[in-house]
């Protein structure tokens, strides 16, 4: 989806967990997929401090 | 012999030979007979048409004053009995072309009476009026005064004479976005693997579907500090309160809701749900921090790392969205989050 994303003109797009479960992974154990939205987030912000 | 087609041609004060910029604040005026491209106009209407006159006004009168311009305008045309109006064409004269716009559509709608109006397909005009009415695409260049003027009188015959009307391609006007049911020889999927084959030899083909047009914007600035920025968490993917109360459409969204989470600290499973019709909903209804990771920002914000997260989520069921609407939808949802002091928004997309 990143590239129809970018062909709209929304520059800032990061890969996400998935279609059905963008901020999360169910395939992971509770705790592990906390910390994989946590960093997936923080990509998040560091995103909107970037320039494109 | 058939009825001639009276025929009231819309000007300009340029193109009515009033003058140029200078006079562009003259009110409405009318002429009986032929002013200017009038003369062309009546060679392409032939003997099935007459000019019976000519209405004019000055573009920056008719931006200022569109009502009283049509008023007058229609008033002074309606005793020649027209049953046609011919307006422009205005090439890429903005006001030109929304006054050609206007009037055609006053006429249409006033009088009852067929009206063509020509201008560029990228006239401001022709996005303003092209849903409601004729227009042929004149190009800019002036030098194509003679075929659109042709192009505009054939149109406007057949439709002054209630005939049927081809597409926009075969009759030369831009289309309206009326969709007619027609059989076709071939079923779809040959007529796909046709297009598919002369896409591969380097032929021509027409696709049957007009790609929508995305108008770009223009990406804003970057976050310079995250721990004094107000962050929002905004989804397509559907995320309502248990019961969608503002019943949002699972798919071809018109609307949004908008859901407070002040002192939410988790989305939990009992309360809200996704409703949405183009993907699998059990995912994220299991925990639906997987479509709007609150619990994240929640901890985030604790720690300091973000100034605050926006007390309301902004959420669309985005499958099979038309273009239109869901630009309106961003727009309406960046505005409320522009109003209420939102730095940096973060959109989960499903």
């Amino acid at each position: 989806m990143i590239p129809v994303a970018k062909e709209v003109g929304s520059l800032r797009a990061i890969a996400s967990g998935g279609i059905v479960s963008p901020t999360g992974n169910p395939e992971l154990p509770p705790e592990k997929e906390k910390q994989f939205r946590r960093e997936l987030i923080l990509r998040a912000l560091q995103t909107l401090q970037q320039e494109v | 012999m058939e009825k001639k087609i009276r025929v009231v041609h819309y000007l300009n004060q340029f193109f009515a030979q009033i003058g140029g910029e200078d006079k562009a604040d003259n009110g409405p005026g009318i002429k009986d007979g032929i002013i200017g491209p009038g003369r062309a106009l009546q060679q392409a209407l032939g003997d099935s048409g007459e000019i019976v006159a000519t209405i004019f006004c000055g573009d920056n009168y008719f931006a200022e004053h569109q009502e009283q311009a049509i008023d007058e305008l229609i008033r002074q045309m309606e005793p020649h009995k027209p049953d046609l109006l011919i307006a422009g064409p205005a090439f890429e004269s903005g006001r030109y072309g929304i006054a050609c716009g206007a009037i055609s559509q006053a006429a249409q709608q006033r009088l009852q009476i067929a009206a063509v109006a020509g201008m560029d397909e990228d006239n401001v005009g022709a996005s303003l009026y092209r849903k409601n009415i004729y227009i042929v695409n004149s190009g800019v260049s002036i030098a194509k005064m003679v075929p659109t003027l042709q192009t505009m009188a054939a149109l406007g015959l057949k439709l002054a004479r209630r005939d049927a009307i081809g597409k926009p391609v075969h009759e030369g006007y831009l289309p309206r976005g009326v969709k007619h049911n027609e059989f076709a020889a071939k079923p779809p999927a040959e007529r796909a693997v046709d297009m598919l084959l002369a896409k591969l030899r380097g032929d021509e083909f027409v696709s049957e579907i007009a790609a929508p047009k995305f108008s770009g914007s223009k990406p804003a600035a970057p976050l310079r500090d995250l721990k004094s920025a107000v962050i929002a968490l905004v989804t397509d993917g559907g995320l309502v309160p248990e019961g969608n109360p503002d019943n949002i459409e699972p798919g071809r969204p018109t609307r949004f809701t908008t859901i407070p989470i002040a002192g939410v600290a988790s989305l939990a499973a009992e309360k809200y749900d996704a409703v949405h019709s183009g993907y699998d909903t059990a995912i994220a209804n299991r925990d639906p921090n997987r479509l709007v990771p609150v619990d994240t920002m929640r901890a985030l914000e604790r720690e300091g790392a973000i100034g605050k997260l926006h007390e309301f989520v902004h959420s669309t069921g985005g499958a099979h969205a038309a273009v239109e609407n869901a630009t309106r939808i961003g727009q309406e949802i960046a505005q409320q989050l522009k109003s209420a002091g939102v730095t940096g928004v973060i959109l989960t997309s499903t």
